[in-house]
């Protein structure tokens, strides 16, 4: 309240202000005390199956044997640089296909947009599982018969990835390039010379650094550990290697399980570092 | 300075001419996209597509899709699709208490932050590792089921619970459905607008009128929607349900995953239609999402 006085409505406020706290205070308190429940009980569900995972993993004689076992286990080694290479692949691939379509959609062919749009989101509607089929079914016969090699089952692999890669590496693409003003620099680039390889790399591809790496973060995230397509490509992959674990094991599997959770947490913690706020942030793979 | 106007010129000159050739040349530039598209999805599903229209000697039948009435097969969408309405809706409705707790449930702010990270996290932590997880928790000797009949004497065995059923795979499932849903339904939370609840306190609505009347109606797009993509997010799920169960429960992504490692089915063109079948499913919960998700808009954002 200052000199120059409230008047009467403000003042019956004021007043209502003044009476009031106690009810909606209290009543705010409670309504707290059933979200700190909530919130516990989702906190509960997140760490409970990891707990649990970790004294499993811990219970090996002697201690630590486990991930002693794991990391001297020459399949675990081999399988992890594996998919780490596979996912590598993917990401450049992806990215290499992705990033000219989307800045050629916006700049000079916008009424192709709907179509890209369509085809990168055909991934959400056909789960793996099906892809993987098709895939199979497509390319073990003539005039491609990619599956009966290893470097063609590889091809395969790293095309299935790419393709699932589509949906979030398009929208992170897209939504990084409305956030800058790609017409303008593109002309800027060309008035001091610049060729379109020029333009994509060194104008282009900086400006989208955010999106593009969180785009690569969850791609890795999402290939470590696939199981689906791996396994019906029969390729010496993480998720079948500790699929198979799993199945003939009692401890190692809880300490790869952990090892696999830390690598997405890791993947999803670059993508939570490099974009607070920023435009083109994806979060969300799909179903395994 | 030089070398960079001869590379332009390199490009430039044979593009400079009339301006029909050039958009001819822009398409150039999305081919690789399409061919990639073509290859390693179109061409892929259209044989699953073409197969599904075909008997055993490739003459054009329609009694595939008759066949998908096998009791079998009914079984198995019948337990998938219960399986994604179940971890869809509690999935859903447990994420949005979850990011209504953290947002505006007067939680501290830090508490948000880690929630969306876990989020992220969470819903990304699907498959091998995650059936894994469940197990050494609610399995057999799982560190749940030993706590509860050490500690309380409940045997959750003997109390019907098995891991390794429907309701074992919803549990499992709901890991990933309820992260999903907090990250979706975060940003239409914030998206609600702080002059909205004044204006309805001040024409005197209660907070429960001011859900009812305002905040709810605004929300429904985007939470059917969001209901709507975790169905699709767990009905297309393999991993996690084949680790789990070894294949025990009747799923249609099993159904599919034992038919191409030797057909289990008898008829190839089955198979093929058993797939086209979820398609069509997975693709009517897409359209439903993104019409949704245009309502949703008017309001949000």
């Amino acid at each position: 309240m200052t000199t120059q006085g409230p008047g009467p409505i403000a003042v019956a406020k004021t007043m209502e202000g003044l009476t009031a706290p106690r009810g909606a205070a209290g009543r705010r308190r409670r309504g707290s005390l059933v979200w700190w429940l909530v919130f516990l009980a989702g906190v509960l569900y997140f760490f409970v199956p990891l707990y649990a995972t970790l004294l499993f993993s811990l219970r090996a004689q002697p201690a630590f044997a486990a991930y002693s076992n794991v990391l001297n286990d020459a399949q675990f080694a081999g399988s992890l640089l594996y998919s780490a290479i596979i996912a590598v692949l993917t990401i450049i691939t992806s990215i290499a296909i992705i990033v000219p379509t989307a800045y050629w959609v916006r700049l000079r062919l916008p009424r192709l947009r709907p179509i890209v749009e369509f085809v990168t989101l055909l991934p959400f509607v056909i789960p793996p599982v099906i892809l993987v089929f098709g895939l199979i079914r497509t390319y073990s016969g003539d005039p491609f018969p990619l599956t009966y090699s290893d470097l063609g089952s590889d091809a395969l692999l790293v095309s299935a990835y790419v393709v699932l890669s589509f949906p979030y590496m398009y929208r992170a693409v897209d939504s990084g390039l409305r956030a800058i003003d790609v017409r303008t620099l593109t002309e800027a680039a060309q008035s001091m010379g610049a060729g379109w390889f020029t333009i994509l790399w060194r104008v282009i591809f900086p400006n989208l650094r955010v999106s593009l790496l969180s785009g690569a973060f969850l791609t890795f995230a999402i290939v470590i550990g696939e199981f689906t397509i791996a396994t019906f490509l029969a390729r010496p992959a993480f998720g079948p290697y500790l699929s198979l674990l799993g199945q003939n094991k009692a401890y190692e599997p809880a300490a790869v399980s952990l090892i696999s959770f830390g690598l997405t947490w890791i993947a999803m913690g670059m993508i939570q570092l490099i974009g607070r706020a920023a435009p083109g942030r994806v979060q969300v793979g799909g179903a395994r | 300075m030089t070398e960079a106007t001869s590379v332009v010129n390199a490009r430039e000159a044979p593009t400079a001419p009339p301006v029909r050739r050039r958009g001819a040349w822009a398409v150039l530039g999305v081919v690789p996209f399409f061919a990639f598209s073509a290859l390693f999805l179109i061409l892929p599903i259209g044989f699953l597509v073409i197969g599904s229209f075909q008997d055993s000697a490739a003459n054009l039948t329609l009694q595939n899709y008759a066949d998908l009435s096998e009791p079998f097969i009914v079984e198995a969408y019948g337990n998938s699709i219960e399986i994604s309405l179940v971890t869809a809706v509690v999935g859903g409705i447990f994420g949005f208490l979850l990011a209504y707790a953290v947002i505006l449930g007067g939680l501290p702010g830090f508490l948000r932050t880690a929630l969306m990270t876990f989020s992220g996290v969470a819903s990304n932590f699907a498959g091998i590792p995650l059936a894994l997880a469940f197990i050494f928790t609610l399995g057999n000797v799982g560190l749940v089921t030993k706590f509860l009949l050490d500690a309380l004497g409940i045997n959750i065995a003997s109390a019907g619970f098995n891991l390794y059923t429907k309701i074992g795979l919803e549990i499992v499932y709901l890991y990933f459905q309820f992260p999903l849903m907090v990250l979706i339904v975060a940003p239409a939370l914030d998206g609600l607008k702080r002059d909205w609840r004044e204006a309805s306190e001040n024409l005197g609505a209660s907070p429960a009128q001011y859900w009812r009347h305002v905040a709810l109606p605004i929300l429904t797009p985007t939470l059917l929607g969001a209901v709507i993509l975790l169905f699709g997010n767990s009905f297309g799920a393999q991993a996690t349900a084949y680790q789990l169960t070894g294949g025990t429960i009747n799923l249609v992504t099993l159904v599919i995953s034992s038919q191409m490692r030797g057909d289990v089915l008898h008829n190839p063109g089955l198979g093929y239609a058993l797939a086209m079948g979820m398609v069509v499913i997975m693709a009517i919960s897409i359209i439903a999402y993104a019409l949704l998700q245009r309502r949703s808009e008017r309001w949000l954002r």
